[in-house]
C-alpha cells in the first residue's frame, strides 16, 4: 500500500496548482463554483476563459489516446486535474465534452474522428444534453423522443428536460429512439449537431431562482445521417461510453472539503452570545465530524480510480463514491446554515450574508446533486446489483 | 500510488484466515467468552510457530521485522475470527518495548514475546477511565534502589494470563502530568497484585488490578525517569489503528454474512435480498466500510513511514468504531429476530463493536483532538 503520487504525478499538480493560483486572481466576486458558470454573463465569460487556456494546455484531453491527440495518461492523473480544478474552484471543464468524446472515440467513423475530436479537444463547442425526458428520469432507457429517417436526414421530434447550460450552448446530444419496436435501450440511436431550427429551450428555473437547466422542445429538428454516432439502435452504448472516464467524482468531494474550509474560517471569527464560534465543544464536533468525512472521501475516489488503472470493473465503488460525496455536500451545506443561525439564511445581495450567502445557496443546489446524474437510490441499486450481486427484481 | 496489499500481505491474511477459521471456529470464540482467562495455550504456541507474536518485531530480537501494515492484515482476520487472545495486549506492550528499552531489556524480552515464551499487558487505565496522562493516579516512590508502586488499574486485559504488566505510574507529584509519567515492567507475580475480573459487554477478559506496595527494581523502568508519556501515546496511536483494523475484519464479516442470508431467506415469497430497503442498507454499509478503511489504511501508511499520524489516528478511530457500530446495529436488523440470540454469531460482532466505541477514547474525544490538530 502506497499513499504517494509518482514524481510525475506531482509535477502535474504543482502545474495544475501554479495555473489555478493565477486564473482565481480573476474569480467574480461571491463565485461558488463550477455550477455558477452558466447562472450569469459574468460566470460564462470567466468559465470560457478559462476553458480556452486549459485548452490551449491540452490538459481537456488527458486521458485521451494519443492518436487523438490526447496524452493518454491513465485516471491517477485525471483525477489529479479534477481535485485541483475543484480545489481552486476553477470552472476547467466544458458542460458534457466528454460524454461526446468518448461516444467518437469508441464508436465514431474515421471521419467523424477527424471532424469533431480536434474541435472538441479545442472546446470550441458547447454540448448541451438531451438525455432526460419529462418520463425518462432514472428509468432512462425509456426515452420516447422519436427519430425517423428522411432521406439522408433523421428527423426528430419530442421534449428532453434537465437540458443544463442550453442558453450556453451552441451544439446538442440527443438520445432518441430509432425503433418503436425494439424495447427500452435497444431502440435508441446517438445523434450530435448544431443547434438550429427545431430545437426551443424553456428556462427551467432552479428553487434558488438560478437558470441553470431547461426544457427543450424538438420539432422536427433534421441531423444528417453522418451525426450518428455508432450504429443505429446502439446509442445506448455510446453514452455509456464516456462513463469509463473520471468514474470516480472527485470534483464533488474536494469542492466540499473546500467549502467546509471557508465554513471553518468562518467559524473562527465569527462571535455569539460573546464565544468564538470555533471555541463551542458542540461546533467544534461537527467541524471535525466533517473534516474526517472529507478525508475519507477523496481518497475514496483515488482508491476508484486505482481500481480502474487495475482493469477492474467500478461500476459499485464509482457508484458509492458519487452518492456518499452527493450526501455529505448535503449534510454540510445545511448544518453549516444551522451553524451560522439566522445569518445562515441570508442571501448574497446583503450585507449582513456570510460568505456571500453561500450555504443557503449550496443547500438548494445540492439537494438536486442528489439526484442529477444518477439519484442515490439509483447509486445504491447499483451498489447492491452489481457490487453485492443481491437479486435485481 | 497503490491501495493493493502486497502478495506477501495476501499470503499472510489467506494463513490467518484459514488457521484461524480451523483452529478458532465460533464454537470456540463461545466457550472462550465463557471461559475467565480465555486463554488456549496450545493455540497461543500455534501462534508463535506462525510467527505472529514476532510480527513487528525486528529479526535482530527474534521477530521477522515486517511492517505495521502486515499487522494490519493479521488483525483484520482476528477481527473477522472474534478471536479471545492476549494477542492484542502482547503486541501493544512490544511496541513499548522496542521504543523505550534499553537494549538489554529489548534482547531479553522481544525474543520471548516472538516466541510466545511470555505475554504481556499495558496497565495504563485507572478508575479514572481516560487515555490522558492527567487520569493516572498510581504512583511509584523510589526507595532505596527499587520502587514502590501503589495504585489501582482498571481496565486491564488479559492480566490473569500475563507475565508481565507494563505499569504506567506517576513518578512526580509536581509537574504537569504529561511530565511526570514513567514506565516500569512488573512481574506478574510480584507480591501485592490482586486481580479481579471486569466483565464487559464483549467479554474480552478486562480486570482490576490493584498494586499495593508492589516493589520493582530500578533497572526495570523502561525508558528516562518521567519521560513515558510521550512513549505511551506513541503505542497508543499503533494500538488504535491495530484495533480499527480488527474492526475492519468484524465489519466485512457482517456484510458479507448479511449478503449470503438476504439471498436465501424468503418472506413474502422472495429473498428479502430483492427488497430495495435491504439493498439499501447494505449499500450504505459497504459504502461506509469502504470509506472507513481509507482512513484507516491511510493511518496504518504513515506509522510505517514514521511520519506524524495524531490527526489522522484520531480521524480513524472516530470513523470506524462509529461505521462498526451502524453495521452491526443493521446487521442485527437483517437477520431480524435470530441475530438477537446467543446462539446466532451476529451478536460476537454487535458486542464487540460496543467495546470498541470508549476504547482508546470515545469518538468525542478523537473528533476534539481532530479540531485540535486542524487548529480550531
Amino acid at each position: 500500500m502506497d499513499f504517494k503520487f509518482t514524481p510525475e504525478q506531482e509535477v502535474l499538480r504543482k502545474a495544475f496548482e501554479d495555473f489555478c493560483k493565477e486564473e482565481v486572481k480573476r474569480e467574480p466576486e461571491g463565485w461558488i463554483g463550477g455550477l455558477a458558470a452558466e447562472e450569469s454573463d459574468e460566470g460564462w465569460a470567466y468559465h470560457r476563459s478559462v476553458v480556452d487556456k486549459v485548452a490551449g494546455k491540452g490538459w481537456l484531453c488527458l486521458p485521451w489516446p494519443k492518436e487523438y491527440g490526447g496524452h493518454g495518461h491513465g485516471p491517477i492523473e485525471q483525477l489529479i486535474f479534477n481535485e485541483v480544478m475543484a480545489y481552486y474552484r476553477v470552472p476547467a471543464l466544458p458542460f458534457h465534452f466528454m460524454t461526446v468524446a468518448a461516444g467518437i472515440m469508441e464508436y465514431g467513423t474515421e471521419d467523424q474522428k477527424k471532424e469533431w475530436l480536434p474541435k472538441i479537444a479545442r472546446a470550441e463547442i458547447n454540448w448541451a444534453e438531451g438525455l432526460s425526458e419529462p418520463n425518462a428520469g432514472s428509468d432512462l432507457a425509456t426515452v420516447s423522443t422519436t427519430a425517423v429517417a428522411d432521406g439522408n436526414d433523421y428527423v426528430i421530434n419530442g421534449q428532453k428536460v434537465w437540458t443544463s447550460g442550453a442558453h450556453r450552448a451552441d451544439h446538442i446530444f440527443i438520445l432518441a429512439r430509432t425503433d418503436p419496436n425494439e424495447p427500452r435501450h435497444k431502440g435508441l440511436t446517438f445523434f450530435i449537431n448544431k443547434i438550429g431550427p427545431g430545437i426551443e429551450f424553456r428556462p427551467l428555473i432552479f428553487m434558488n431562482g438560478s437558470h441553470f437547466y431547461n426544457e427543450t422542445f424538438i420539432d422536427d429538428f433534421r441531423v444528417p445521417e453522418e451525426n450518428i454516432v455508432g450504429k443505429i439502435n446502439k446509442g445506448w452504448y455510446v453514452m455509456m461510453a464516456g462513463r469509463n472516464y473520471a468514474r470516480a467524482n472527485i470534483a464533488a468531494a474536494v469542492s466540499g472539503k473546500r467549502d467546509l474550509e471557508d465554513l471553518i474560517e468562518c467559524c473562527k471569527h465569527t462571535e455569539e452570545g460573546g464565544e468564538i464560534l470555533a471555541r463551542k465543544p458542540l461546533i467544534r464536533q461537527k467541524l471535525a465530524e466533517f473534516l474526517i468525512d472529507y478525508e475519507a472521501a477523496p481518497k475514496f475516489a483515488y482508491y476508484v480510480g486505482w481500481l480502474q488503472s487495475k482493469g477492474k470493473d467500478v461500476a459499485a465503488e464509482a457508484a458509492a463514491c458519487g452518492y456518499y460525496a452527493n450526501e455529505l455536500n448535503l449534510r454540510l451545506a445545511n448544518s453549516a446554515m444551522e451553524i451560522m443561525g439566522l445569518y445562515g439564511t441570508v442571501t448574497k445581495e446583503s450585507r449582513w450574508a456570510p460568505l456571500y450567502g453561500k450555504f443557503q445557496d449550496l443547500c438548494q443546489w445540492h439537494s438536486g446533486f442528489t439526484i442529477a446524474g444518477g439519484t442515490t437510490e439509483i447509486r445504491k441499486n447499483v451498489i447492491a446489483w452489481s457490487g453485492l450481486k443481491l437479486p435485481r427484481s | 500510488m497503490d491501495f493493493g496489499f502486497s502478495e506477501e500481505q495476501g499470503i499472510l491474511r489467506k494463513m490467518a484466515h484459514d488457521f484461524l477459521e480451523k483452529e478458532f471456529p465460533k464454537t470456540l470464540v463461545r466457550e472462550m467468552e465463557e471461559d475467565l482467562t480465555g486463554f488456549r495455550s496450545d493455540i497461543w504456541k500455534n501462534m508463535a510457530e506462525l510467527g505472529w507474536m514476532g510480527l513487528i518485531i525486528p529479526e535482530e530480537y527474534g521477530g521477522s521485522s515486517c511492517t505495521f501494515m502486515d499487522l494490519v492484515v493479521l488483525m483484520e482476520e482476528m477481527g473477522r475470527a472474534c478471536l479471545v487472545s492476549p494477542f492484542f495486549s502482547t503486541v501493544t506492550c512490544s511496541f513499548v518495548l522496542l521504543d523505550a528499552g534499553r537494549e538489554e531489556q529489548k534482547k531479553e524480552f522481544l525474543p520471548k514475546i516472538a516466541a510466545g515464551e511470555k505475554i504481556f499487558t499495558l496497565a495504563l487505565t485507572e478508575p479514572s477511565a481516560t487515555y490522558d496522562a492527567v487520569g493516572i493516579a498510581t504512583k511509584a516512590v523510589e526507595d532505596e534502589g527499587q520502587y514502590i508502586i501503589n495504585g489501582t488499574k482498571l481496565f486491564v486485559h488479559d492480566a490473569q494470563v500475563v507475565d508481565y504488566f507494563l505499569c504506567v505510574a506517576k513518578t512526580n507529584p509536581l509537574s504537569p502530568p504529561e511530565e511526570s509519567i514513567s514506565i516500569f515492567l512488573v512481574d506478574a507475580k510480584s507480591q501485592g497484585i490482586k486481580i479481579t475480573p471486569l466483565p464487559t459487554i464483549a467479554d474480552d477478559k478486562q480486570t482490576e488490578v490493584v498494586l499495593e506496595d508492589v516493589l520493582v527494581p530500578k533497572e526495570n523502568m523502561l525508558g528516562e525517569l518521567n519521560a513515558g508519556w510521550p512513549t505511551v501515546r506513541k503505542a497508543l496511536d499503533r494500538a488504535v489503528i491495530a484495533k480499527c483494523a480488527e474492526m475492519i475484519g468484524g465489519a466485512d464479516w457482517t456484510v458479507e454474512n448479511c449478503v449470503d442470508y438476504v439471498k436465501e431467506r424468503v418472506q413474502f415469497g422472495k429473498p428479502i435480498g430483492s427488497f430495495g430497503i435491504i439493498q439499501h442498507y447494505l449499500a450504505e454499509m459497504w459504502t461506509e466500510i469502504g470509506h472507513a478503511k481509507r482512513l484507516v489504511y491511510h493511518a496504518a501508511w504513515l506509522i510505517d513511514q514514521g511520519a506524524r499520524c495524531a490527526k489522522e489516528v484520531a480521524m480513524a478511530n472516530a470513523r470506524m468504531s462509529e461505521v462498526y457500530n451502524r453495521v452491526t446495529r443493521t446487521g442485527v436488523q437483517i437477520f431480524g429476530g435470530i441475530g438477537t440470540t446467543r446462539e446466532h454469531d451476529m451478536g460476537l460482532y454487535y458486542r464487540r463493536a460496543r467495546q470498541g466505541i470508549p476504547l482508546f477514547g470515545s469518538p468525542d474525544s478523537c473528533r476534539e483532538r481532530v479540531a485540535y490538530e486542524v487548529g480550531l
